[in-house]
């Protein structure tokens, strides 16, 4: 038996784990990294993933792709309205999403494909075995297109997908292990780009989920946006700049409010400062967290409603609560852990870490898969109504969401002509009256029906959501007691033969020249000393004599001159140069930076900082 | 439990009297040999359950054959797993709710109805009337408070008439327990008792389904949060 990994597949980082004896462990890269940028740059000389990728968000913008999980299992309408955030070019001629690389175009799953398959050869060096079966978490309000799309990323990436876990869920395990009592715990999971509410009821190693909500487009990023909007107005009323064009600027831009949110969890405030050299100015302001706080609290409160709409579905007072857990990184900010405690009345539990625990829960699944843990068992739920349109464009549901899964349902489907021998059926997921207001999922087509009268054959037809979430349909005509044939058209998904195609063609192009992988390796190394080199020049130009500065900017134009090029000797030594020249620069700008801090009220803090 | 005991195990033909389990080559039965909902759980054709039994019993079940326990098991056993999962946790789904229960009860007596159509209490018609007239009205302009008030305060009384109505229906499922757990032999008299009884609890459900839908409607038009479709309620 193979080992099972478990993946976190997340907006922003992903992660694997594995099961090492009684408890889950993530598994680090080579550097000791254990979060996984979700980022793949398209460079000229190869492919690039994670942490070398995002390097490549300023430099590079146009090819390089980040967040693509928003994207998964979507169609170009629903995601025009937020196609302006993204630097990269989402194509408008398709029904489902496609990213222009260069000359080629890519799908989600693809790209999500890449990244799956940096986990999964990271766990293969670290564990000494090939890796080839895996757990995927997904969102627990995915739709099934969604699902679909993140278990043909598996696919594509090389891996048998032995299931699709909800990470809320996942994440319930993790802490199941280590010190859930026996009660009624809810996990609220805010991640980069995702946001899911889920109720379960812990007894006897059972976690029965009782009803999930959620939003699976909004999360961190959309935090990110918020500040960068804020930031743009800004910048446009001190220094008269619009730079709403300008990809670059918008990734620099994108970039330090992530950072600045993420600094102003553990702290009132901020400063935040970019050089903007092909603008000539420097943006530098100071940001208290009331600020961002103002800024996100509507989105904060768009967590509250699916909240409450879970605990109705539940049958269930938030007092009722024993537990609350709190899941992804976006959960540190602190006006996040204000308003859960004052919905639940109850301080919420955060002792795992919000970034690693989905992939801990993740591998305790693998791991009950695989024979391991027999006491545990999950019992999950889906999360939105199934249904097909109606005649009048009414959805009639089939499977009422909060349903236990696996689960089916099955309904009678008749012909309306005489000699008709194909019927139609349209299959939604959602909550709403009609057809078109729901998602829909695919159109099924049953063939090969004998030429009757009108209302005359019977033909049965069965839907079944598997334990993945995933929908499985069957036909079968009773009078025969003959299975009917079924051509399925994926409304916001690849077909099976468009899978097959992109896992034929990632082989073809999986060996990646090892050089030149070096080689864009140096460049981002270098392009990171160049930038950090201008943005201390722009702080610290004035607390250094001036032959110093000059010979750093020598030093930089040298690099400049070469890194570009395809002498990677070169760019190393270069920028080997101009590290050395701004060994001295960079002493004082701690200096200054510590004197700053001293003079703030905050002494101790700072104290402990520099120890 | 309930399945026939000549019942064939599929993989070695040895008989299989409803064990979940084949005796011979201990490979998982399907399980659509049960006739029923109750049976799934080996219990009796009774409105009235223990609820903690219940939720034991699906969980034991659920230990028994969720396909979490087949991953590595032959497709066929696979299949089974499934199906069999799929059916308890319908069964659980449609008992566990007493409402749903009886709804489940009157389609077993009954054959197959999808659904009891809403209908409203015949005391409350004229009032339902005007109520809607209100309710059109919101739908074009903006409440003001007085109506506002107004409909939250119908909104309350229906609520309250539901859980009355709720209250009757649990009556007449006590009924209607005592009834067939009586003497088994078949009369004409029992025979319209038991009419009776389930024509009650149509009547009932039908009363109770208006309700939710005007509830629903009021807080729609009250601008709060609401599905539309299917409300299902936990115990």
């Amino acid at each position: 038996m193979s080992r099972i990994v478990g993946i976190d597949l997340g907006t922003t980082n992903s992660l694997v784990a594995y099961m090492e004896g009684e408890f889950p462990r993530v598994i680090p890269d080579a550097e000791g990294h254990v979060l996984l940028p979700s980022v793949v740059a398209f460079t000229a000389d190869g492919i690039l993933v994670g942490e070398a990728a995002k390097r490549q968000l300023v430099r590079n913008p146009t090819q390089t792709i980040y967040s693509v999980k928003r994207f998964m299992g979507k169609g170009y309408e629903d995601v025009k309205e937020e196609r302006r955030y993204f630097p990269f070019q989402i194509l408008a001629d398709h029904e489902v999403v496609r990213i222009r690389v260069d000359e080629r175009e890519v799908t989600p799953p693809e790209v999500s494909a890449l990244i799956l398959k940096a986990l999964k050869e990271r766990a293969a060096t670290s564990l000494g075995e090939p890796v080839t079966k895996a757990v995927i978490t997904v969102p627990a309000y995915f739709n099934d297109s969604q699902r679909q799309a993140t278990k043909d990323a598996g696919r594509i990436a090389g891996l048998d997908v032995q299931r699709i876990v909800n990470e809320p869920t996942a994440a319930s395990l993790a802490y199941g292990l280590h010190r859930l009592k026996q009660g009624i715990v809810a996990v609220y999971d805010l991640g980069g780009g995702t946001f899911d509410i889920s109720i379960l009821r812990v007894k006897d190693g059972i976690f029965e989920v009782l009803a999930t909500n959620g939003n699976t487009h909004l999360g961190g990023d959309d935090f990110d946006r918020a500040l960068v909007d804020w930031l743009l107005a800004d910048i446009r009323a001190h220094h008269g700049a619009h730079l709403g064009q300008d990809l670059e600027a918008m990734q620099e831009l994108r970039l330090g409010a992530e950072a600045a949110k993420c600094r102003l969890s553990f702290e009132d405030r901020t400063v935040f400062t970019i050089p903007f050299p092909q603008h000539g100015f420097t943006y530098r302001r100071e940001i208290q967290r009331s600020d961002v706080e103002a800024l996100i609290e509507p989105l904060v409160q768009h967590t509250l409603g699916p909240c409450r709409l879970a605990l109705a579905d539940a049958g269930l007072g938030a007092e009722q609560i024993d537990e609350v857990v709190l899941v992804g990184g976006s959960t540190r900010v602190p006006l996040v852990k204000r308003r859960v405690q004052e919905l639940f009345g109850k301080p919420p539990h955060s002792q795992l870490n919000p970034d690693e625990v989905v992939a801990l829960g993740a591998a305790v699944q693998a791991d009950i898969l695989a024979g391991g843990i027999t006491n545990m068992l999950l019992l999950d739920v889906t999360p939105l109504s199934l249904g097909i349109e109606t005649l009048g464009g009414v959805m009639s549901v089939l499977i009422p969401r909060n349903t236990t899964i696996p689960t089916s349902a099955k309904e009678l489907f008749t012909t309306s002509v005489d000699g008709q021998t194909v019927v139609d059926m349209h299959v939604l997921q959602g909550e709403r009256e009609l057809a078109k207001d729901n998602r829909s999922l695919a159109r099924f087509e049953l063939r090969g029906i004998d030429p009757m009268p009108a209302g005359m054959p019977r033909i049965e037809v069965t839907f079944l959501i598997d334990a993945n979430g995933i929908l499985q349909v069957h036909a079968k005509e009773l009078r025969t007691g003959k299975a009917a044939s079924i051509e399925v058209r994926p409304s916001y998904g690849l077909t099976d033969g468009e899978v097959e195609q992109m896992i034929e063609e990632s082989f073809v192009h999986a060996e990646e020249d090892i050089a030149s992988r070096l080689l864009i390796e140096t460049r981002n190394e270098a392009d990171t000393v160049v930038r950090a080199t201008e943005r201390a020049l722009g702080q610290g130009s004035g607390l250094i004599a001036e032959d110093e500065a000059t010979r750093i900017q020598e030093a930089l134009a040298a690099l400049k001159a070469v890194s570009d090029g395809d002498d990677r000797e070169a760019i190393r030594e270069a920028t080997e140069r101009l590290n050395h020249a701004t060994l001295h620069l960079a002493e004082v700008l701690m200096d200054s930076a510590l004197k700053a801090a001293l003079a703030s009220k905050r002494v101790t803090e700072a104290l402990e900082k520099t120890e | 439990m309930t399945g026939s005991s000549r019942t064939l195990c599929w993989n070695c033909q040895s008989a299989v009297g409803g064990e979940y389990f084949c005796p011979q080559c201990v490979k998982v039965q399907p399980a659509s040999v049960w006739s029923d909902y109750f049976s799934v759980f080996g219990l009796p054709r009774k409105l009235g359950l223990d609820l903690g039994e219940l939720q034991q019993r699906f969980y034991e079940w659920s230990r028994k054959f969720h396909p979490d326990f087949f991953q590595r098991a032959t497709p066929e056993e696979q299949a089974i797993s499934l199906e069999n999962s799929a059916l308890v946790n319908t069964a659980y789904r449609a008992l566990r709710d007493p409402i749903a229960r009886v709804e489940y009860l009157i389609g077993l007596e009954e054959g197959a109805v999808k659904g009891i159509p809403p209908r409203a209490p015949r005391d409350l018609l004229e009032e339902m009337l005007e109520m809607q007239e209100a309710l059109e009205e919101a739908k074009t302009s903006a409440l003001d408070a007085e109506t506002r008030k107004r409909l939250e305060g119908e909104r309350e009384r229906l609520a309250e008439r539901r859980k009355a109505e709720e209250a009757r229906l649990m009556e007449v499922a006590g009924e209607w327990d005592a009834l067939v757990g009586a003497s088994d032999h078949a009369s004409r008299e029992r025979d319209a008792v038991r009419r009776k009884l389930l024509d009650g609890m149509k009547e009932i459900l039908a009363v109770r389904a208006y309700l939710t839908t005007v509830i629903n409607d009021l807080s729609e038009a009250l601008g709060e949060e609401t599905h539309t479709h299917v409300s299902h309620r936990r115990h």
